[in-house]
């Protein structure tokens, strides 16, 4: 019955209909990998070179969100004349804040548990009650949003069918200017070469110098202030509540497993061509139906190439 | 053994009153999958973020079967007045509100009792082997294995969630009261909810021995082998992949039968219990009792439950933080948990509470974990 549904789900479109409705949900499709790919990335870092499991990485993204919220709300009520500006600045702030905290939470627990990568995954997870109930209880159980500059609202009109927002193509702007710098950051720069020897041979990085603990602490707290970002790029399309960050940890440990962890170019690939089925699937089935059908292809593949999309080449220790 | 045996066996009973012991009923048919994790994480260093999926696999096979005793009740209740039924004779009540008029053809295999409980062991135990096989053939592990089993996990919830007509939607499969004529919701004396709670603790005590038997064999020595040195024990010449399988079949058996012992106990099944949430919860009730120690997995299980509904009653807004750092704690300071420390205080104490392969494997060295 699903595989007819499935295959009958075409029918009654004209073709220009069909070709507008992919245009559409094509670019719902990239507000999606936006999101996907800027909260993977921050996983990518963190997972992928550090092999920590940070099941609280939804939580550092909500950090992230009600800085920005915090930021707008002050805007509004204090400095009106800010509020066309203050965006960028938010995500700077947001940036900070998710980054100390990551700091922090390495020094109180996470470095005590590099040996062990399945034990992060439960300490994790108990950090990211307590941030969820930090949120609460700061914030309240309701929806907050952020007050959006004007420069951010309405949208473009490319045709007649087709009506493209502005705040999606501002979050698939800053996901691929986040891509670029985290990519430049890990390969070209001095810093990435001390991430990536520690990663490959930790003793010899030690010996060449390298202060790998201080290099450890530095990377986990970079992947958190990235997730950071990625709450504040959040708040442009939708509204943060204690538990937002959760809804898309699942889906993220997918995308950074799915595409290879430590590669960047896999995670790229994994959150587009996921954001993409599920949203042009979700116009022609239901959306349960949809996502089932993509966890299923995800872990079919997975199977057949447990290393994920693209494998970095890398000579394992 | 027989401290646990002594308290749920005498202490609890006479102790507790029947909403109690009920209560600690539901807390011990989680503690199978906490026992079946001890044995496939612990021990065979297969993390299963999914083992809820087998758990309620077990629990909604035996609730169909009772869901569909419970409509030939009614059906027999109303006996002529067939109006007043309420609902199509014979059908689940939810299935009526679906509009679904006719029973669907898995649900035929359940009105028989004999073949639901063997159907109880056996989906879960197929689908464990469909997974393992698929898997550790491709030698998929650690972490890796960990995200996919939640994602199956994920499609499980979401599967049982929107076939409303099939499976009771959100709320799940409820009005559970009879089995076989024997009324198991009652609340009185040696009857009903009180011989449920007796059952529980026999088949926990038949899953520890079966436990310990696996682990004291020559098999429980190759997992702890492979759990810290995979490739060696492939290059031995072992299968390892069959032995992997192996062992998470006997997780999965061993879980659905706690959830078929959980309907018992509650009377409902819903898909809210097969979420990824509580198969974490499965996972730190493992962590807290000791991961390599499969009595230390029930008191793991009673402790954390319990002190879940008390908290929850009396701090709500203190219990995450609470849980949250016993989580953190556990991990870092205590990696085997409760076991482990009774172990360190009282040495000797340590070793009447768990004899089994103590010695071999103390704590999963990190790479093994890992890799």
């Amino acid at each position: 019955m699903e595989l007819l549904a499935f295959i009958s789900m075409f029918e009654g479109y004209t073709g220009e209909e069909i070709r507008a409705i992919f245009i559409m949900q094509g670019f719902s499709g990239l507000s999606m990998f936006s999101v996907f790919l800027l909260m993977a990335l921050g996983l990518a870092i963190i997972f992928g070179q550090m092999k920590v499991i940070n099941m609280a990485h939804g939580e550092f993204l909500t950090i992230g969100a009600y800085t920005t919220v915090f930021i707008s709300d002050w805007a509004v009520e204090s400095a009106p004349g800010f509020l066309p500006y203050y965006f960028p600045f938010a995500m700077l702030a947001a940036f900070g804040v998710a980054f100390l905290m990551g700091y922090l939470v390495e020094i109180g627990f996470i470095r005590f548990l590099y040996k062990r990568p399945l034990d992060t995954l439960l300490a994790t997870w108990g950090l990211s009650m307590i941030l969820q109930q930090i949120f609460r209880l700061t914030f309240g159980a309701r929806e907050d949003s952020a007050v959006m500059p004007d420069w951010l609202m309405g949208s473009w009109a490319a045709s007649d069918m087709v009506d493209i927002p502005i705040n999606g193509m501002f979050l698939l702007g800053t996901s691929i200017f986040m891509t670029v710098l985290v990519w430049l950051l890990m390969a070209r720069s001095r810093w990435g070469l001390r991430v990536r020897a520690t990663v490959q041979n930790r003793e010899m990085a030690a010996a060449t110098g390298i202060n790998t603990k201080r290099t450890d602490r530095m990377t986990f707290a970079l992947g958190c202030g990235i997730a950071g970002i990625a709450g504040a790029a959040f708040t442009t399309i939708g509204s943060v509540s204690p538990s937002a960050g959760s809804l898309y940890i699942v889906d993220t440990f997918i995308v950074v497993v799915f595409g290879g962890a430590g590669s960047l170019i896999g995670t790229i690939l994994a959150a587009f061509s996921i954001a993409q089925a599920q949203s042009i699937l979700e116009f022609f089935l239901d959306g349960v139906l949809a996502k089932v059908f993509i966890l299923l292809t995800v872990v079919g593949i997975l199977m057949l190439r447990p290393q994920g999309l693209v494998v970095s080449k890398i000579r394992k220790p | 053994m027989l401290v646990l045996a002594a308290l749920l066996l005498i202490i609890f009973p006479i102790f507790l009153d029947t909403f109690r012991l009920n209560l600690m009923g539901r807390y011990l048919s989680l503690a199978f999958v906490a026992i079946a994790l001890v044995l496939c994480w612990g021990y065979g260093g297969i993390l299963s973020l999914g083992q809820g999926v087998f758990w309620g696999l077990g629990g909604y096979c035996m609730a169909a079967f009772l869901k569909l005793e419970a409509a030939r009740n009614i059906a027999n209740e109303a006996g002529t007045d067939q109006i007043n039924a309420l609902t199509t004779v014979g059908l689940p009540d939810f299935m009526d509100w679906n509009q679904i008029t006719e029973l669907p053809w898995f649900w035929y295999p359940f009105k028989n009792f004999p073949l639901t409980l063997a159907l109880m062991f056996l989906i879960p135990t197929v689908l464990a082997y469909i997974i393992g096989v698929a898997m550790f053939k491709r030698r998929v592990s650690g972490v890796y294995f960990a995200i996919i089993t939640q994602a199956l996990c994920w499609i499980m919830e979401l599967l049982f969630v929107t076939r409303q007509g099939w499976t009771g939607g959100i709320n799940g499969i409820t009005d559970l009261r009879t089995l076989l004529g024997w009324d198991f919701m009652n609340g009185e004396h040696w009857t009903g909810q009180r011989l449920v709670y007796f059952i529980t603790v026999i088949m926990i005590g038949v899953c520890i021995i079966l436990g310990r038997l696996i682990l004291t064999s020559k098999l429980g020595k190759l997992l702890v082998a492979l759990r810290d040195t995979e490739d060696r024990v492939r290059f031995s010449g072992y299968d390892v992949a069959s032995f992997k399988t192996f062992i998470f079949c006997i997780a999965a058996a061993m879980s659905a039968l706690g959830g078929g012992l959980f309907v018992m106990n509650v009377g409902f099944m819903s898909p809210k219990l097969v979420t990824i949430e509580p198969s974490i919860y499965m996972v730190i009730f493992c962590a807290v009792g000791g991961r390599m120690s499969l009595i230390g997995a029930v008191y793991g299980t009673l402790v954390v439950s319990y002190g879940r509904t008390y908290f929850s009653e009396q701090f709500p807004e203190l219990w995450l933080f609470a849980l949250g750092g016993v989580f953190i704690l556990v991990t870092v300071i205590f990696p085997k948990g409760l076991a482990g420390i009774v172990e360190s205080a009282t040495p000797w104490l340590g070793k009447v509470f768990s004899k089994t392969g103590e010695q071999q494997g103390s704590q999963p060295p990190a790479e093994a974990v890992g890799t």
